[in-house]
């Protein structure tokens, strides 16, 4: 017989106590899920360092805490976050505010962008745009070993919904700044949809600040749906204080021909877990993985990959770098898998990562299963210092030893950032790593919100 | 400007350098030539301020200041450039971020301003046509994917744009073909003036054809065996550097 942990027993419970409530905000079709995904909950539990894929991340911390909210913010939490709605972004893109990853229903729970592209709120999409909805909603958010993502499906209440429909192409990208904050220690999880039809071309920048210091445990789902020939690009940016543990789970399902990207950049965070799925599926799709930490302290930032090439002449990149100063820890895990029928795949990985001290620990991980043989693949990892020649050279043309360590952090790090298509951000990115790593508040100079 | 007397060095504990005295003043330009393995490359990390060669004994004067004190960055700044035999790459660098640290460290050492971002790139546009460098390798990492001919082309830029007193080059000539080796020793002649010097290391005669010297040394087991002008390098040219290993022989027999 199988013990559940107690930490799980506590979810099982929060379910049954919760699950009317739930339900009533939510609509029939959402929550047809709910039972099924709770008894793959109750079956695989809250993932513990038993299970291969949480081999160097321990949760319990973040889950084994009372939280006093388990629920998304009532209607008078959303009224400051309003209050930032279109004022935190001098980028060249148009700002969305989240509450702890809701989208503000007070006003218009759903609205259309100039240029064609709905955003809102889950519920409010499922309303309005049933039939998307029902086609691609809880499609692709699926694993048979991460009891995480079933977590999210049973309870998740609302979050966020973009639809880019079919041709439209958005000169300018969203900018989505989640504000994580509370006045009481909080669990969120937001459970999300992005469809982007054939043809279509979107960028999408999520930030995460928290704005207040109580203890938060995020716990997301993406789902992702990149139709034939169409392009999407998601970037996140993770800030988050040393008593946050964020899990993002993003699931990215591409058709043929659509080009993905998918780019991580975490400069603080207590806990940070992202788990990225990539399903190339259909001939000539595209998906580049990109990843970047920079941690300290007591930090941890474990990034798991996951490239599934079901398809032939699919080509697939993985690039994850990580800075790990103080005692910081951090993974990463990058799984390749080649069906039989996917020949001509072409699938690279590349995990690099600095300890700048004798206490810092990383743990590298390339996962590669090739079922078909006409394949190029490749992996590499590196576990290691500065590079002393660097160093004196750098040294040798008259700058001082801590600048020229600046300047080959910055390098490494760079190496990931260059690969943001959107120039404004890119310099943004180079900027606030440059802060972080000199340790200073990495906050843009010009943003409103007074992340902590 | 440069006075080393009896300078010996060991890495790692074995003994490579057993008692250097050489002497360069303003306006000089000394070869230092020697068969592989005699020490040259270690002289120059000396000079330099690389940390795994032990200066065991002897002292470094540079313009009346003990060099063997100095940390390298400080050493680059009061004007001591070393061209490498293989420069680094550093990706994700740009060359263009690189050397506008270098050069403003340089300006901030003699009490001057940053340069403006107009001027800095004004600079580095002249400094290109002087040394006749390709634009493009300007905008990228530093030396990632360059050539070994663009490599050493860049170490002669950087040089350009830091204007050194007193500039190394170790084996600058290595691997460059006729063309790349005319650019280098170009840069090097227009560069040279009454106050400022160079000690150029080379395996081979053939960059002295471009860049005459003043004074040629010989290098051998760590010491320097022969001192001349600028006919022995002619001389080694013709017959090697066998005839001047069988005179130490001969003199250490006798």
């Amino acid at each position: 017989m199988i013990v559940k942990s107690e930490i799980t027993e506590k979810y099982l419970e929060l379910y049954k106590n919760n699950i009317n409530k739930i339900s009533g905000i939510s609509s029939p079709f959402f929550n047809s899920f709910r039972a099924t995904a709770f008894e793959k909950f109750n079956e695989l539990g809250i993932p513990t360092k038993k299970n291969e894929a949480y081999k160097y991340t321990n949760l319990n911390i973040f889950f084994d805490h009372d939280y006093e909210n388990y629920f998304m913010p009532v209607p008078a939490d959303f009224i400051k976050a309003e209050e930032f709605r279109c004022e935190v972004t001098d980028l060249d893109a148009y700002g969305i505010v989240l509450l702890n990853g809701f989208y503000p229903t007070l006003k218009e729970k759903l609205r259309q962008l100039p240029g064609g592209v709905w955003i809102g709120s889950l519920n409010e999409g499922e309303i309005q745009f049933a039939e998307k909805f029902e086609k691609h909603f809880g499609k692709y958010a699926k694993s048979e070993t991460d009891g995480l993502i079933h977590l999210n499906t049973s309870m998740a209440s609302d979050g966020l919904f973009i639809y880019i429909p079919e041709g439209v192409t958005m000169t300018r990208p969203v900018q989505v700044v989640n504000l994580i904050q509370s006045d009481n220690d909080t669990f969120n999880q937001p459970r999300n949809l992005i469809i982007a039809e054939k043809n279509s071309n979107f960028s999408i920048i999520i930030c995460d600040h928290t704005l207040s210091p109580q203890k938060f445990l995020t716990n997301a789902v993406t789902e992702v749906f990149v139709g034939e020939n169409a392009h999407f690009d998601i970037i996140r940016v993770q800030n988050e204080h040393n008593n946050a543990c964020k899990i993002t789970n993003t699931f990215i399902y591409q058709k043929k021909n659509s080009v993905t990207s998918s780019n991580n950049i975490t400069l603080h965070g207590g806990l940070i877990r992202n788990n990225t799925y990539h399903y190339l599926g259909g001939e000539g799709a595209e998906s580049y993985s990109y990843g970047l930490f920079l941690a300290d302290k007591w930090q941890h930032v474990d990034n798991f990959v996951n490239v599934d090439h079901a398809f032939p002449h699919c080509t697939s990149n993985q690039l994850f770098k990580g800075v790990l100063d103080d005692m910081s820890t951090g993974a990463f895990n990058g799984r390749i898998l080649v069906r039989p029928d996917a020949q001509g795949t072409l699938a690279y990985q590349k995990n690099n990562n600095i300890l700048l001290t004798d206490d810092a620990k990383m743990d590298t991980k390339p996962q590669l299963e090739i079922f078909a043989d006409d394949v190029k693949c490749s992996h590499g990892a590196t576990i290691g210092q500065l590079d002393d020649d660097a160093l004196f050279y750098l040294q040798s043309r008259g700058i001082n030893k801590r600048e020229a360590r600046l300047m080959l952090m910055f390098g490494f790090a760079h190496e990931v950032i260059q690969n943001i298509k959107i120039e404004a951000l890119c310099e943004r990115m180079d900027n606030l790593v440059m802060q972080r790593l000199k340790g200073e508040l990495s906050r843009c100079a010009s943003c409103l919100v007074k992340c902590m | 400007m440069l006075i080393i007397n009896n300078l010996k060095a060991s890495i790692g504990g074995k003994s490579i350098l057993k008692g250097i005295s050489l002497e360069v003043k303003p306006g000089e330009i000394h070869a230092i030539m020697g068969p592989n393995g005699s020490g040259k490359s270690t002289l120059a990390a000396v000079l330099a301020g690389r940390e795994f060669v032990e200066v065991t004994e002897g002292t470094i004067t540079y313009l009346g200041k003990n060099l063997l004190d100095m940390l390298p960055e400080d050493r680059a700044k009061e004007g001591i450039f070393l061209g490498f035999q293989y420069p680094i790459e550093i990706p994700g660098v740009s060359m263009v971020n690189f050397m506008k640290t270098a050069v403003n460290e340089h300006r901030k050492h003699n009490g001057l301003e940053p340069l403006s971002a107009s001027d800095f790139l004004k600079l580095m546009r002249d400094k290109k046509e002087l040394v006749e460098i390709d634009s493009k390798l300007a905008n990228r990492s530093v030396n990632e994917g360059f050539s070994g001919g663009e490599k050493k082309k860049n170490e002669i830029f950087q040089m350009a744009m830091l204007e050194p007193k007193l500039a190394i080059l170790d084996e600058t000539d290595s691997g460059l073909d006729i063309d790349a080796l005319r650019i280098v020793a170009n840069g090097v002649n227009k560069l040279k003036h009454p106050d400022n010097s160079f000690i150029v290391i080379t395996h081979y005669q053939r960059l002295l054809d471009y860049i005459i010297p003043d004074v040629v040394h010989v290098l051998y087991d760590g010491r320097i065996v022969k001192t001349a002008g600028k006919e022995l390098a002619l001389e080694l040219e013709e017959k090697g550097y066998d005839w001047i290993k069988k005179e130490i022989e001969n003199n250490v027999t006798a």
